[in-house]
């Protein structure tokens, strides 16, 4: 069975999750985005690429920062850009996924970006649009329930080899809700596939999934022994509903343990550098003194966020 | 109508035979085996040159759909599948809308599916009201009505006190309870086997201890209460060496495995098959082989098609949130074709698992082409094979993790109490 994200020619048709994805597929995406990054500085910040395509945002689940990023990204390409929450719109009114699909494909959709709470639903979609022939469009898996968030592994990517200059000798570490997050199976998949030769992962056995070191990593349930010597820290965020019940007691025990402060950081590299996908839970998952300190990227991954996400879309439908 | 089955190779696993033998039905029933009976003559002969003529095959697990799910599968659609897949007899779990939890229930499904071209029927009626879990269903009414077993289907008993008790009852009338082993606290949030597949692809993990706890607890209230208790749907390695050493400790427990646990793991997910949304899951591959194994040694009994028929607006949903199932009646003589195949089981070994181990689990005395018996034959070419398509399914339901294989095994027809129910691809 093919990856159904490439073409023929082993290219990319979708992006879906960076799991499978040859070296030099993400490593062109990274070298793509870096000259649109330079966009971002002039004044003038758009480009052509897609200018008459129309991209569609999918979004089953809500979200801000990657709805807008998205959103600027296309539209710094020149395309046309429509928002669809659809929590909110026809499912609740019964429509299936693909019967919604159906209708924007009428629209003469060229791109979805697509976010679901179901794992797998952005491959329904595509194996839909493959049997239906409308190979011409193209979709991005913006998160799908746990298991991917394809463009925020890239966009962490190009944020370590920013700081770091090269995946080669790094250790990097994954804080936190590993168990829920399509984020880490992202960043997994990706740090392995561009060669990071240790990638660990750390959190309490509630949150960490059964055989996640069949997928490459070390598995660290002492936070302070899973960060000695590392170069990035990689954390996550612990959606509220998970911070008490059967998961864990509660959020400052967590936080304890688990959350990132000053004093557990000073385990790692004097040069490490602290990431976090977004939206922060401050003195949850991270102190603020480390989350507004001189190790932090975090806002800078967000502006890369941009500049990945062009780098996709232009790649997938630009010429 | 007396009929002459000549030239084949005739399988009776009950009786060991495999043999160059003719057959000869008289009045619905097998006049005789190898010679004809002094007088005989033939209204009818079939030529099965180069077939298999077997018993019919008795399948432990049939959703005919019926009442409630009409818009899935009926009646005529199933029965037309188990007759195209040489299905002779078949059990139908409770797990209609209403559930088999009233006699009227079972006599209207009785009296619909009486038809010369449709396979015998079994209801497994329901342990509990609505499948519920909290009262007892009438179960010797139920039994009147045409029960043959009592069970849940998918649906567990949450309260032990109620299990020990609707054991109690039914070992009251020597009924035998059937049932799926799935703690619902475990199994709660799960849709794929708790492993490599489901970490990978982000899919919420059922633990093996989701069915060797409920396990557990359903063979010691058996060995308590003393019911006749068989278990549907094993999936793992470690739920059948569970049921081998309760039968050591002297419980006789009987098992079945689905068709679709013999050949798949949770490697067959693929990108998100829906198709291969089963329940219970599909688990890794070392549970696959031991099952397999634990087939051609006996330790499980039977092998049924776990039919399911979905509609495509259920399977066309994202993994999770697929309706789990798949169908299998026609499906039922390949895949046991194909295990045997690869497995090098005698066919005869391998047809006593769906003719006559499955019909003692039923506590009939199907099964088998000796003299006397109800002519249930089922006449197949082992040479030929089967296209998995939504165009060759007479199903109504086309989900099956299967569809566009090539298997082993053409049904060429299939005869019920002697009546000719399919045949060369066409109904009866």
């Amino acid at each position: 069975m093919r990856n159904p994200q490439l073409n023929k020619n082993g290219g990319l048709q979708h992006l879906l999750t960076i799991d499978g994805l040859p070296r030099e597929i993400l490593s062109t995406i990274l070298d793509t985005a870096a000259p649109f990054s330079e966009v971002a500085e002039r004044e003038v910040k758009k480009l052509p690429l897609l200018r008459g395509k129309s991209v569609f945002n999918l979004f089953f689940e809500s979200s801000t920062r990657t709805r807008t990023t998205f959103e600027i990204a296309a539209k710094r390409l020149s395309a046309d850009v429509i928002n669809l929450n659809i929590s909110t719109s026809s499912t609740s009114k019964g429509e299936t996924l693909l019967d919604t699909v159906d209708n924007l494909c009428a629209m003469q959709a060229d791109m979805f970006v697509v976010r679901h709470a179901s794992s797998g639903a952005p491959f329904l979609i595509a194996q839909h649009l493959a049997a239906m022939g409308l190979e011409h469009i193209h979709v991005i898996n913006a998160g799908d329930g746990r298991h991917a968030h394809p463009t925020q592994g890239l966009l962490d990517m190009y944020t370590i080899r920013h700081y770091k200059k090269t995946f080669a000798n790094l250790v990097v570490a994954i804080v936190g809700d590993v168990l829920h997050s399509r984020v880490a199976r992202s960043q997994i998949h990706a740090l392995i596939t561009l060669g990071v030769p240790e990638v660990r992962v750390i959190g309490p056995k509630t949150l960490i999934p059964t055989d996640v070191d069949k997928l490459g990593v070390r598995v660290f349930h002492d936070m302070r022994a899973g960060l000695k010597d590392v170069d990035v820290v990689m954390m996550l965020r612990l959606q509220n509903e998970r911070m008490q019940g059967a998961l864990l007691p509660s959020p400052q025990e967590f936080f304890k343990y688990y959350g990132l402060t000053a004093d557990k950081l000073e385990c790692a590299r004097p040069d490490a550098i602290v990431m976090h996908p977004g939206p922060m839970n401050r003195g949850v998952e991270i102190d603020s003194a480390v989350a507004d300190g001189p190790h932090a990227v975090i806002l800078p991954q967000v502006t890369f966020g941009i500049a990945v996400r062009m780098a996709v879309m232009s790649m997938l439908a630009g010429g | 109508m007396k009929i002459h089955i000549k030239n084949g190779r005739l399988i009776d696993p009950a009786k060991g035979i495999d043999a160059q033998a003719d057959l000869f039905i008289a009045a619905g029933r097998i006049a005789a085996v190898g010679a004809a009976p002094e007088g005989f003559a033939a209204n009818r002969v079939i030529d099965a040159t180069g077939r298999v003529v077997c018993p019919g095959l008795v399948d432990l697990s049939a959703r005919l759909r019926e009442p409630g799910f009409e818009y899935k599968a009926t009646l005529e659609s199933e029965m037309a599948a188990a007759a195209a897949g040489g299905v002779t007899s078949l059990a139908c779990p409770p797990d209609t809308d209403p559930p088999l939890d009233e006699p009227g229930l079972v006599e209207m499904l009785k009296h619909r599916a009486r038809h010369p071209s449709f396979a015998h029927v079994y209801p497994v009626g329901a342990l509990t009201l609505g499948l519920a879990g909290e009262r007892l269903t009438e179960m010797a009414e139920l039994y009147e009505a045409g029960c043959v077993a009592f069970g849940q289907a998918q649906a567990p008993v949450v309260d032990t006190l109620v299990l020990m008790r609707a054991m109690q009852y039914a070992a009251t009338f020597d009924f035998p309870v059937w049932l799926q082993a799935q703690d619902p606290f475990l199994g709660k949030e799960g849709v794929a086997h708790d492993g490599e597949v489901a970490t990978r692809l982000g899919l919420p993990g059922i633990p093996v201890s989701a069915e060797t706890i409920a396990l557990s607890a359903i063979l010691q209230l058996a060995r308590d209460t003393g019911v006749r208790i068989h278990i549907t749907r094993i999936s793992s390695a470690a739920a059948l060496e569970m049921i081998v050493a309760a039968r050591a400790s002297g419980i006789a427990a009987t098992c079945d495995v689905s068709i679709n646990h013999l050949h798949l793991s949770d490697a067959d997910i693929g990108y998100f098959n829906p198709h291969a949304r089963l329940a219970p899951p599909l688990r890794d591959g070392r549970d696959r082989e031991a099952l397999r194994r634990g087939l051609a040694a006996g330790a499980i009994n039977a092998l049924c098609s776990d039919h399911a028929p979905v509609d495509d607006d259920a399977k066309q949903a994202p993994f999770g949130e697929a309706a789990p199932g798949a169908t299998g009646l026609e499906l039922l003589l390949p895949l046991t074709l194909k295990w045997a195949g690869e497995m090098k089981l005698p066919l005869g070994q391998a047809l006593a698992r769906i003719t006559c181990d499955a019909a003692r689990v039923l506590g009939l005395s199907a099964g088998t082409l000796a003299a006397g018996a109800v002519a249930d034959v089922c006449i197949f070419d082992p040479r030929g094979s089967f296209r998995v398509t939504r165009e060759s399914l007479r199903s109504q339901g086309k989900n099956t993790p299967f569809l566009g294989q090539e298997l082993p095994g053409r049904v060429c027809c299939t005869l019920i109490e002697g009546h000719v129910a399919f045949e060369n691809g066409r109904q009866g």
